[in-house]
């Protein structure tokens, strides 16, 4: 069992670098705002980031065996569907979760 | 900002995040589970969620620090998996808040946050709306996960699959992200860049992706301006009479706006 002051020095550590990682660009990053090609970065950026930190999702779930797998796509569908749908963020989130959390509740007793 | 102000931000931000709200609070129950089955006290689930703040880095976190990993290993793992962060400076209107805010608003520069100011609209939200919204989903994440870890000890079974609110979370903001400009490059070639990162180098197909996809964009405007007129920002060699002005190279509303701070 790691000890308390291990934990806090992990915590701290992992605070430290993450902060400076999102604080630390606007230094740099900010004057080059007004420029063409940063501009269109920050346009064209969100979609694909959003598309890539999804797949990521997905590829650390490695589901055990096929029937997770098809539990996994059977809610990415619903996912997809619903929000194709309703434009319901709330409605398509929970839905496929709650859908998700049955289907691996049940596979896993 | 005054009070009042404050207020207004306040509720317009309780709007702004009830949608991610709820992938977050299941997420860290599911995270705060996790801080049980591990073996920690349950208020770790509270430091960890507070103070390090950030979601896929803690899930990382508790498989290092169960197995008692060295803390220069756990540094490099931290700067790995936020690395993406660095690229979210270039579009969050952190001009907008505060300067004593502004300590806060890029601590809580979360995926989430970023992606509910990547819309250009956000900049023209007021300071406390973004503060509050930070606040609120810091708030949903923080309270989850303590509830995650309480509950793991008072119930006899386990949720499992909770994690998918996350995948959920990221399918509707990209869905989102496209209907707000139906720019089909983009999420081709970010597609391609995880399927290249995840083949190449799967333990890091995050930053790799990114690095990739960001490359992709750069060689994407490269050859699309070239023959175009010469652009005052990245063309060096163009001739020294007075200074270009900006706007005919701002093509994009997104950039015009951002002039108006």
């Amino acid at each position: 069992m790691p000890s308390p002051l291990y934990l806090a020095a992990a915590v701290a550590v992992s605070a430290a670098i993450t902060w400076g990682l999102r604080a630390l660009p606007f230094a740099v990053l900010t004057p080059l705002r007004r420029s063409a090609v940063l501009g269109r970065l920050a346009v064209q950026m969100p979609v694909g980031i959003m598309l890539i930190l999804a797949l990521y999702t997905l590829q650390q779930s490695r589901p055990a065996d096929w029937p997770a797998a098809a539990a996994t796509a059977l809610s990415l569908a619903v996912a997809i569907g619903l929000h194709l749908r309703t434009r319901n963020a709330v409605l398509s989130i929970l839905g496929a979760t709650v859908l998700h959390v049955v289907l691996s509740t049940c596979l896993a007793a | 900002m005054g009070v009042k102000g404050g207020s207004q931000g306040f509720a317009r931000a309780v709007a702004d995040t009830a949608s991610v709200g709820l992938s977050l609070f299941p997420l860290g129950i599911s995270f705060g589970m996790l801080v049980a089955h591990t073996g920690l006290d349950w208020w770790w689930a509270t430091v960890f969620t507070a103070v390090v703040y950030a979601g896929s880095l803690e899930f990382l976190l508790l498989g290092l620090v169960a197995a008692v990993t060295p803390l220069g290993q756990i540094a490099a793992t931290a700067l790995l998996v936020n690395l993406r962060h660095v690229f979210y400076a270039l579009s969050f209107p952190l001009a907008r808040v505060w300067p004593l805010g502004r300590v806060y608003a890029t601590f809580a520069l979360t995926d989430e946050a970023y992606a509910l100011t990547a819309g250009g609209e956000a900049r023209s939200w007021s300071g406390s709306r973004i503060l509050w919204m930070q606040v609120l989903l810091q708030a949903y994440w923080v309270a989850g996960a303590t509830f995650g870890a309480l509950a793991s000890s008072l119930i006899p079974f386990t949720l499992h699959g909770l994690d998918f609110a996350l995948t959920a979370l990221f399918v509707v903001l990209t869905i989102d992200a496209w209907r707000a400009r139906r720019d089909l490059p983009s999420p081709l070639l970010a597609a391609a860049s995880f399927a290249v990162a995840a083949l190449l180098i799967p333990g890091q197909a995050l930053p790799v992706a990114m690095a990739l996809f960001t490359a992709g964009l750069l060689a994407r405007y490269a050859l699309r301006d070239r023959g175009a007129p010469p652009a005052a920002a990245d063309v060096p060699a163009v001739p020294e009479h007075e200074p270009e002005p900006e706007e005919p190279v701002l093509r994009t509303p997104v950039a015009a706006s951002s002039r108006g701070e």
